[in-house]
């Protein structure tokens, strides 16, 4: 139960008072409950714990985490790959 | 899939191993906190590319390992009621009891249900008047968020007939109680992400400073748990201890307030037996006293009498302390396998054993 996963908002309605949506992990969809996240909006990703959106993936912070990866590829890239002695 | 494959890149996993060799110059053993992370890392190999100096222990994040034989049984006497209707994650159905598990209840014809979400549990409530609908409300805090919301909803609702059964455990006393154990060997930890995207990580920063430990908040693909141990890593070179976030796509330092809030709105801390470790203190949630109506505890009183015993031949204790691994038990792959689990963590994919079982790890011990 505890491998929470990311998936894509694709719809938001309202339930009971509650926020809820329609979320796409990679083809499957589920009703999720969106009430935690109350700014996301269709076209976010969010990470969901059963059955529900405990966070709003961030699209800026997610570019920088991968260009710093990247960046330790480059730079070896530069210095000619790896070593071979 | 975004967010997914971007975090599987094999060239890119290559770069970050490497970069983790150049900076090892020590032994270090570091502790993955969360059973999810647990999974990948023996999935993926993580633990075979690191340097030898490096020892990763499997940490107590699993919560269906660490639900107490006791709550089992409870779940049990419940789920065989005839004027009931048993709710829980499908994960629990197959944790064996002191006798049998929820699987077999349902087999013997029990009203016993897998729900996606707890709100279908609620649902299940508002559709069955007559009967009485009892939610499973196992987990850390990251399902405590969702568990939170389903009582809130029932009391709104004004639903009589809808109750959960708690067993909600913290992540950072199991911490504390690792660093606080006499065979304590963890020197760092890797911070269960999904935790920390509810809670925050400020709670944490004391603990840090206290037990001088460096923590890394960190995510779950595979170059997220490398980036994470590359950053605890070159803290224990620098001989620093802070806390740090490499999951900083999903975590803030704040946490989910939202969702903080619920959870305080219905739950108030308390001690919590672990299975296989006992009890800690300060270390679970429990209904607060005007959620009484909803606290499975309180409606079925003739439970509070079921006191179970663990097996003997289990060691998932000292492996959920990370003092044993998986294949140091001498029932692993033996007497207990998946099909036939003696303990917790052989039932959860999460579970340490189970992860060693399915990945073929027990071969490094039976040749
Ligand atoms: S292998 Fe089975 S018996 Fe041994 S510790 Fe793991 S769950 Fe318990």
């Amino acid at each position: 139960m505890c491998l929470g996963i990311p998936g894509k908002i694709t719809e938001t309605f309202e339930e009971n008072g509650l926020k809820m949506g329609k979320v796409d992990f990679g083809g499957v969809v589920k009703t999720v409950c969106l009430d935690y996240i109350p700014d996301c909006k269709v076209g976010d990703y969010t990470v969901v714990h059963v059955g529900f959106g405990i966070s709003k993936l961030n699209e800026e912070e997610a570019m920088e985490t991968l260009s710093y990866l990247k960046q330790i590829g480059a730079v070896d890239d530069e210095l000619g790959g790896e070593d071979v002695d | 899939m975004k967010y997914i494959d971007e975090y599987r890149d094999a060239d890119l996993i290559k770069k970050q191993v490497q970069k983790i060799h150049e900076i090892t110059t020590q032994k270090w053993a570091i502790m993955e906190v969360c059973g999810g992370q647990t999974h990948t890392i023996v999935k993926t190999g993580i633990d075979e590319l690191l340097p030898e100096k490096i020892t990763l222990i499997h940490g107590p994040g699993c919560p269906v390992c660490v639900t107490p034989l006791e709550m089992i049984d409870k779940a049990l006497a419940i789920a065989s009621r005839p004027d009931v209707i048993f709710t829980s994650f499908g994960d629990m159905l197959r944790v064996p009891g002191s006798e049998k598990d929820l699987f077999s209840v349902k087999a013997d014809g029990g009203n016993v249900r897998i729900v996606y979400s707890p709100l279908d549990a609620v649902k299940l409530a508002q559709k069955n008047p007559d009967k009485k609908v009892v939610f499973f409300a196992v987990g850390f805090e990251t399902t405590a968020p969702a568990n939170a919301m389903a009582v809130w909803q029932a009391k709104k609702l004004g639903l009589k007939n809808f109750s959960i059964l708690v067993s909600h455990v913290l992540v950072p006393p199991a911490m504390e109680a690792v660093l606080d154990s006499p065979f304590n060997i963890v020197q760092g930890f890797i911070a269960a992400g999904h935790v920390c995207a509810v809670m925050g990580y400020g709670e944490y920063e004391p603990m840090a400073e206290k037990y001088k430990v460096p923590m890394v908040v960190t995510g779950f693909e595979p170059l997220d748990l490398l980036q994470g141990i590359y950053m605890l890593i070159r803290q224990l070179e620098e001989g620093r201890y802070e806390v740090e976030n490499q999951y900083t796509r999903a975590v803030t330092r704040e946490g989910n307030i939202p969702a903080k809030e619920t959870i305080f709105k219905v739950f108030d801390i308390g001690d919590r037996s672990w299975r296989g470790i006992g009890v800690v203190p300060n270390s679970g949630y429990r209904l607060k006293e005007e959620f009484a109506g909803h606290d499975a505890e309180k409606v079925f009183t003739d439970i509070s009498s079921i006191n179970s015993k663990e097996s003997e031949l289990c060691i998932s204790g000292l492996i959920l302390q990370g003092v044993k691994k998986p294949h140091e038990c001498p029932a692993f792959g033996k007497e207990c396998t998946p099909m036939t689990p003696l303990g917790a963590t052989m039932v959860s994919s999460e579970g340490a054993c189970a992860a060693y079982y399915n990945y073929g790890r027990y071969r490094t011990s039976t040749g």
